[in-house]
Formats: structure tokens, sequence, C-alpha cells
């Protein structure tokens, strides 16, 4: 097959560029540490550049076939390859973008965070290795490949949160982590048997030709689309497979809880996003008809779930980290909106709403961890008083905390401020009233405890002896540059939002 | 049009200012910041002198220094930056800018920490403040709305009284969650307009929504209906602001813990943001819904009034005083707009300027007291009048003002205000509605002169352990300007009050159609 990009024609694997760039920078990872294996050498910096560059290459590779417009609608529409197994279009490159950019804030970060750990070579080769599983679960096209993909990104995130070990909470982190990952893998696997056995098909458009024709199956089936839809709750980190994503942030080293909680749940958001609107449209009832299992309604209830478990647990806790942890579960909530708004005219728009609000959401969210990285390197505590009176030490990293944590609360001082109201205006669109009013009642919430932070930072005076001796670079500046991007997309959101919203709309 | 045209500029000036100000050392600060502050003054005296608008903005009148540029596109509604002037905003800019100089130069004195992050979120307060009132764009507008919460919810959090952390985090979370609340009343409108409008442009929206038959039915919900349900949770989320009875306690919290100049621009300028959108939204664009409701929204404010009156008159502490009575007459704003009157749009709008220019002065003088006594209890000061002549001379001005003695704003304002809810034929039983409202007054003069009584006059005795001198010739003369600008607009109302006249009538007569 032979596809254009910007006018010259290359082979269709050629627009999966930006994943084979992160392959090969995991490749030239593991052949550094295979020249130069000793630990707390220079090598470091080398392995967190290769990461950084890597990721921020894939990262604008990505973005420019979606700004030449490589798979969509207006130049030659998706390309399918490998017999419709992997697919690039418009939503999957969306998401590689996403993964980009947060993966290159997270290598940026550790080379301070990790400084005179050993072992680094394995950790930025575990980044780029899940970064490359998350990008293609944006491309995966059938039940087969999405579940591969999907293994690909977990399991070096089970080794990356077990990354210190001999830290008794990283260790019981990645534990807790990989038996409910482990569970939830399997009834996701069980749930595409189901599928498969009512359907004969795995590739997803395949799937949803074959459903109509045989309502012999619809028990099957809807058990099948139920599992489907559990085992996703647990990438995404939504009710009920949440539970562990607390533990897991709190115990592994921050930059990969940042890692995680933005890049993973996007992957996971991407592939639920394909499945259920690819395969499973006519069993949700979207494509007209009656609803054979209403997935639209069980994902409203598993949004709302979400949206009132995390935040009201984020309420409670004493640790920002963990806070945090609990906040991005009700930000999981407020991107299922996206599926749980969704009605069959005009789609795109929330569709393109809750994409727009992963993309904010890896800039803020991925900062607010580093930050958190960055106390834990001047080893200031984790508690929200252990921040007391920090803005006097610190008060650039202390401006760019203040920055993400108004902005995930949807103030006007970032991107988060637009993509949550987008996200609000869906439900009112959709006439899912109740989705809006839980909506506001977390988002006031969740303003409440945010703020908690920035009063610590700001309000509060320094109550200990603590001194802030070193400021290292790197995570300075990731942080500085995860700030700016957040303020940066709210005057320029109206630059990705048409890329949104077309590739959202491409899916139906 | 233009891209970009004066407002911009005041905007720039402000927020630029703003940054300089945050790098600034603490000592120079302040200075920088007045010094920064005086170009927004000039520039908005200058776009007051060159006004050439006339009617009303949303409802097609002629915008004056009106700018506009693409910005984004949510789903297929255009959002475009639009900003521009009639002669309902004007006035308004015209108070944030001046108050915002004179609170900075209030700030002088008191505040003596943090200087630097201090008077940046002042310059970063006043450029989202002008923002809010020049905004034509619904998103563009909300997100100068929302943005005025942060430098506040720093400048309470970070320098003010005991209880400032509570205060902060309450003041924040109300007015977030009315904001999410009329956002979705809003947008239930938008949608319901249909095809009708593809942007959110106010001057369009509001014209598609007083045109018959333009708003649909929205998910079963007939349009009636819709414009109910639309304008209960706009008004819900504007009162909070306002603020209204019963949505108001967040405002004292706020008041007694913030920093004096932080109550004054509080108190002067956004609080009017609420009585502001109220007119803009509600009683522009959903007037059927307004006047079929006439008799609870009137309820509302009447209760606002003695209330808020009643409350201030059970207070010991000045600042609370003051803020309660803040209540008081933003609920003679409610009832001038819910008149429907030519006199009650105008009064009410007159009313705005008029509270925020007194009850800046009010705060300002309690504030400049306090620098000098440290403390606010009215039982613990007593014949102030002998030791801070200047100042004691402006607060009974100033109280006076606020009683509405005649030749001072705010009697142009309240008298406006009853003249055209006397005569409404939308209020139930107006004249005696009216009547009600106006016994607020007397609450009004009770507790002022009760205070003033008790603190300014009779035998010298302070139960603080400070050494009261004459205030400092920098606060003093914030004061007095305010105080010539409260006795010019009495004199002459109309240095303002044509143009707002001439905003309001089409919201009677002659806008897009009228309906009745």
């Amino acid at each position: 097959m032979v596809v254009e990009i910007g006018g010259f024609a290359v082979a269709d694997w050629v627009t999966l560029a930006p994943t084979l760039v992160l392959v090969a920078a995991s490749l030239l990872v593991f052949l550094i540490d295979t020249v130069e294996p000793r630990p707390g050498s220079s090598s470091n910096a080398v392995l967190a550049a290769v990461t950084t560059v890597g990721s921020l290459l894939a990262f604008l590779v990505a973005g420019y076939l979606l700004v030449v417009g490589v798979g969509q609608e207006r130049v030659t529409g998706p390309v399918s390859m490998f017999n419709g197994q992997l697919v690039v279009d418009g939503m999957s490159l969306f998401f590689v973008v996403i993964v980009g950019s947060v993966t290159a804030l997270v290598a940026l970060a550790s080379y301070d965070y990790l400084a005179g750990e050993a072992y680094q070579a394995e950790y930025y080769a575990l980044v780029l290795l899940a970064a490359t599983g998350m990008s293609l679960m944006a491309s995966a096209n059938s039940l087969a490949t999405a579940f591969v993909c999907l293994e690909l990104s977990s399991l070096p995130s089970y080794a990356l949160v077990a990354f210190y070990k001999d830290n008794r909470g990283s260790v019981e982190a990645s534990l807790k982590y990989f038996l409910v990952g482990a569970l939830s893998s399997s009834v996701l696997v069980y749930g595409i048997s189901l599928v498969y056995a009512a359907s004969g098909r795995l590739q997803f458009g395949a799937v949803a030709e074959q459903l109509g024709a045989r309502p012999e199956f619809a028990g099957v089936l809807g058990v099948g689309v139920v599992m489907v839809l559990l085992g996703f709750a647990f990438k995404t980190a939504s009710v009920p497979f949440h539970f562990w994503a607390p533990e897991a942030y709190e115990g592994a080293p921050a930059p990969v809880s940042a890692f995680l909680s933005s890049a993973s749940k996007a992957a996971g958001f991407v592939l639920a996003f394909r499945l259920f609107l690819t395969a499973f449209p006519e069993v949700g009832g979207l494509a007209g008809g009656d609803p054979a299992v209403d997935w639209v309604v069980a994902v409203q209830v598993l949004a709302v779930v979400t949206m009132f478990v995390g935040n009201f647990a984020a309420a409670t806790q004493e640790k920002v980290k963990r806070m945090l942890a609990y906040s991005s579960v009700g930000h999981a909530g407020y991107v299922l909106i996206g599926l749980a708004a969704i009605s069959a005219p005009d789609s795109g728009f929330v569709l393109g709403a809750s994409m727009m609000h992963l993309l904010v959401y890896g800039f803020m969210n991925t900062g607010a961890f580093l930050f958190v990285a960055l106390a834990e390197q001047w080893g200031i505590g984790r508690t929200f008083q252990d921040f007391n009176g920090l803005s006097t030490q610190a008060p650039l990293a202390c401006a760019a905390m203040t920055v993400f944590l108004f902005s995930l609360a949807g103030l006007p001082i970032g991107g988060g401020f637009i993509s949550k109201l987008y996200l609000l205006a869906a439900t009112a669109k959709a006439g899912t009233w109740l989705l809006g009013a839980a909506l506001i009642v977390n988002s006031a919430l969740s303003l409440y405890y945010y703020s908690r932070v920035v009063k610590a930072m700001w309000f509060e005076e320094p109550d200990g002896t603590v001194e802030i001796e070193s400021y290292p670079t790197s995570l300075y500046a990731a942080v500085v540059i995860a700030a700016v991007a957040t303020v940066v997309l709210l005057p320029a959101f109206g630059l990705l939002s048409p890329s949104a919203f077309n590739a959202a709309s491409g899916l139906f | 049009m233009a891209i970009a045209g004066p407002v911009e500029a005041l905007m720039a000036v402000a927020l630029v200012g703003a940054f300089v100000v945050f790098l600034a050392p603490d000592d120079s600060a302040g200075r920088i910041a007045t010094l920064v502050s005086l170009v927004p003054v000039a520039g908005s005296l200058w776009m007051y002198a060159v006004f050439d608008g006339s009617g009303n903005g949303l409802l097609g009148g002629d915008l004056a220094f009106e700018s506009s540029a693409a910005w984004i596109a949510l789903g297929r509604y255009e959002v475009a930056w639009h900003v521009g002037l009639d002669g309902i905003s004007l006035p308004l800019l015209l108070l944030t800018t001046v108050l915002t100089t004179l609170a900075l130069v209030s700030s002088w004195t008191p505040i003596d920490e943090r200087q630097s992050q201090f008077y940046g979120l002042v310059l970063l307060m006043e450029a989202s403040l002008i923002g809010v009132f020049t905004a034509l764009d619904f998103f563009v507008w909300l997100v100068f709305w929302e943005f005025v919460l942060i430098p506040m919810y720093f400048l309470i959090g970070v320098w003010g009284g005991p209880r400032r952390k509570y205060a902060a985090i309450k003041f924040f979370v109300y007015t977030n969650v009315a904001t999410l609340v009329m956002f979705v009343g809003f947008m239930a409108l938008v949608f319901g307009l249909g095809d009708s409008v593809s942007s959110f442009d106010l001057p369009a929206i509001a014209q598609a929504l007083r045109t018959p038959g333009e708003l649909g039915t929205f998910f079963g919900i007939d349009p009636g209906t819709l414009r109910l349900v639309a304008f209960t949770l706009m008004f819900a989320g504007f009162a909070v602001k306002v603020p209204v009875f019963p949505l108001h306690t967040w405002l004292p919290d706020a008041h007694v813990e913030a920093p004096t100049p932080v109550s004054v621009l509080l108190a002067g300028v956004l609080l009017k943001m609420g009585t502001y959108a109220l007119l803009r939204f509600n009683f522009t664009m959903l007037q059927e819904t307004a006047i079929a409701n006439a008799g609870v929204i009137v309820a509302f404010g009447v209760v606002s009034v003695i209330y808020g009156a009643l409350l201030a008159l059970a207070q010991q502490d000045l600042k609370r005083i003051v803020a309660y009575s803040s209540i008081s007459s933003m609920g003679y704003v409610i009832l001038g707009l819910v008149a429907f009157t030519p006199y009650g749009f105008g009064g009410a709008t007159f009313q705005m300027i008029a509270h925020g220019l007194i009850s800046g002065l009010l705060f300002m003088v309690v504030g400049v007291i306090y620098n000098e006594t440290h403390t606010r209890m009215v039982g613990d000061i007593s014949g102030m009048a002998d030791r801070m002549p200047w100042t004691v001379g402006v607060f009974v001005a100033a109280a006076f003002g606020y009683m509405g003695l005649p030749l001072m704003a705010g009697f142009a304002g309240e008298y406006l205000i009853f003249q055209g809810a006397f005569a409404s034929t939308v209020i139930p039983a107006a004249p005696l509605v009216t009547g009600v409202a106006m016994f607020g007054i007397v609450i009004v003069a009770g507790y002022l002169l009760w205070a003033m009584q008790r603190t300014l006059f009779g035998e010298y005795r302070l139960a603080t352990d400070y050494d009261v001198s004459r205030a400092p010739v920098h606060d003093v003369v914030p004061l007095v300007v305010l105080l010539a600008l409260v006795v010019a607009l009495g004199v002459q109302p109309r240095l303002v009050y044509d143009m707002i006249q001439d905003a309001v009538n089409p919201l009677l007569h002659g806008g897009v159609l009228p309906w009745w």
C-alpha cells in the first residue's frame, strides 16, 4: 500500500513513524547500556537525552503527520495496514502526540530524579517500551492487537512502579498494580473471547458488521461488552478497577506516576473510544434501533461514580501525591463523559472535548506530579503541611504548581478551563443533565482540595527548617515547560481543537 | 473593525505591569504599581472624553472602541475575541481603573510584607476586570469573569486577617460553583437557539433571544420552560456575586478578612460584576421571563435590602457594618432592574457606580482608622474626631453619602431607583414594595449614625495600645479624591447618567423587537 505524506508517496507503514521512533530509541538505550554499562557514569545523561529526544521526535513527527492530514478525511482517510490490524488516523496521531509529549517531559525530569540510581538504562528502556505500547494502543484496530498492545504497555509499567526495589512502598505498589492488572486483563481477554464468540471476528469494523446479523448471540455479546468495558476501566483508572491507582502512583517514583497517570490513561481511553465506537456502535444503539446492551448508560453510571469516588477520596487525603492520584481517578470520570454523553448527531463535539481534556491533562497532571518529584528531591515530606511556605524558597516552581492545580480545577489560567467547560457544554448539549450536575459538584470539590496545596505553598508560614539547597535543572525545566504549555493551551486551544474534533468525527 | 484597540492596550498595560511588579523589589513595588495603574486611568478618561457609542451594545447599538478577532471554534460555534464599550460598560470601566489606582495608593501603609506579589496581583485583577466589563463574547467574558477569582483568592488568603484561609476558600468555591451553574444555564439557551446563532457573540445571542420564535425546543423542554430554567440558573449564579440573600454568606467573611484595599475593590468593583451580568444577561436577554417572575425577583431584592441592613445594625465591627450594608445597597440595584422602567434601569446602573465609589470610600476610611488604631470594633474606639480631623471629616461625609444625602452620588442613584420602581407596572404592588425597600434607608441611617456617634465623637478613648496620630498624606489623598468624585456625581449625575440612559433605553423600546 502506498500513501502520500505531504506530497511524497511512501509505504503505508511509514505513517507508524512515531511509534517506530520510540522503538528505535529504546533499542538505542539498550545499545548504549551494552557499550557502557557502569552505573552512575556520564552515560546517564546520554540515556536521558536519547529518551527525551526520541519521545520528542515521536511527538513532533506525530504532530507533523496530524498537521499534513495523514489518515484524515481531508487527505486519504484512515490508513489501514496489516489486514486492518492497525490503523493510523487523526485519532491515533492525536494520542501519540499526547503520549510523546508526556514521555518527553517525564524523561527530562527523570535525569535529575534518578541521579545516583542504578539500572538507569533499564528504566529509560522500560519507559520507551511502555510508550511504544501506548502509541500502538492508539492505532490498534482489532481485539487481538488491542490486547497485545495493552500488555506491551502494562508489563513495563509494573516494573517501573517497582523501580525502587529496596523500597517497601514501591514494591508493594507494584504488586498491587500487577495483581489488579492481571485480574482486569483476564476479565478483558474473557470479554474479548465472548465478543469473538458472538461475532466470529476480531477486527473492530468486522465485529460491528457481524453483530447485527446474529441476534441470537445477544446475551453472550452483552456479557462480553460489559467485561471489555470493565477491562478498560483498569487502564484508565476508572471505577471499578481504580483502586490500584492511588497505591501505584504513591509508591512509584514520581516521574513514573506522572507517566502512568497521564500517558497510560490517555492510551487506555483512545483504545476504548475506538473499540466502542467502531465495533459496538449498534450494540449501544448509536446507529439507531434498540440497543442490545446499552453500554452508553453503563458508561454514564461509571462516569458519575468515578467522578465522585475520585474527588471525594481526593478531598480526604493528607498526602499530596495521593491526592493527585485520586484526582487522576476523578479526571478519568470527566473524560468518560466523552463516551457517556455521546449521541448520534454532532457526537464529534463531546468526544473531541474529552480528547482535548486528555491533551491538556497530559501537561497539567504530568507537571503536578513532576512538582511532587521535585519536592521528593528536596526531601520536604509528602503531606500538605510539609509544603507550608514553600513559595518563599521556590517561588518559580510554586507558581508553576499553582498553574497546574488551578488548571486541573478548571480555572482560566490554563487549557484545563476550556476543556472542562467543553465537557460541561457537551453534557448540556446531549441533555444528560445528571452528568452535568455531577461535573459541577465534583469540580467545586476539586477546587477545594487543589487549593489546599496552593494554600500550603503560599498562605502558610514555613514551619520547618528545611532549606532547599539544590535546584535540579532538568526537573525544573520539565516543570516549567509543562507550566508554560498549560498556560499557552488556553489562548492556543483553538489551534489544536479542530484536529481533535475532526479526529473524533472520523470515528463515526 | 480593528483587531486591537485601546481596550486591549489598557489590559496589556495592566498585565505587563503586573509581571514587572512581580519582579520588582518590595520597597518600590507599591510606587511602580501605582504609576503603572495611572495609564489605564488616563486611558479610560480619554475614552470617556472621546466616547462616541450610542444605544445598547447588545441590542445593535453603536459600540465604541470595538475590536474583534477570531479565536477558537467550539464545535460549530465560533468564539471570537470581541470587545467594545457602550454607555453601560464605560462608566464601570472608569470605576475599575480609578478605584484600582486609589486602592493601590491606600495599600502603601497597611501592606508591609510580600509587597511585589500584592501589587502585582492587584494589577492582574485590574486587567481581568477590564476584560469583564468590555468583553462581548460569552467565552472571552467568562475567561475574565473566572480569572478575577484567582488574584482575589490570593489577596484574601495571603494578606488577610486571622481567618483569611477560611474566607479565601469559601469565596473561591462559592463563586466558582456559581459560575458553573450559570454556564450550564447559558449553554442550554445557546443550544436551544439551534441554528439561529453560530457563535458566542453576546449581541447576536441577545438579539436572537429577543426575537420571538427563535428559541426552540431543547430535549423536550419547551421554550418557555427553557427560558425559566436558564433564567433561574443564571440568576442563581450571578446572585452569588451580587450577593443576593440567601447566597450572601461568603461576603462578610471575605470582607472582614480581606485587607482593606482589597475590600475596596471587592465592594467597589467585584460586586458590580454580579449586577452587571444580571443586567446584561437576565434582564437583557430574557425579559419576558424576568417580567413574568418579577414578583419573586423583587422579593429577593427587597429582602436583601432589609435583611442586609438589619444584619449591619447588629454588627460591632466597622468593616462588617459596611460589608453587610453592601448587601442592602445591592438589593436596591435588583429593585431598579426588575422595575423595567427607564429610571429603574438607569438608576440601577448609576447605583452600581455610586455604590462602588461610596462603599469603596467607607472601606478606605475604616482602613485608615484601623491603620492608626489597629482595631475596628465600635466599642474600642471613641472620639477619633480630635485626633484625625481629616479622616473623620471624610468618614462623616461618606456615611451621609451612604444614607443618601442629596448632592452626593448615592442620592441620585437611589432616588432614580425609587422613582423607577414606584412607577413600575411590572412589580406587583409597586408603590408598596418600593416603600418597604425605602425603609432600608432608615436602618442604614440608624447603624451609621450609631457607629459614628460611638467611634468618632465624644471623649477620646482607645482600647488598643497605639499612639494615634494624623494619617499620612498618601492615606488621605485617595479619600479626598473619592469624596470629590462622589460629590461630583451627586451634583451632576449627567456626567455618566446620560450615556447610561442612552444605553438602557433600548432595553425598553426599539430593541430588536419590542415584544409588547
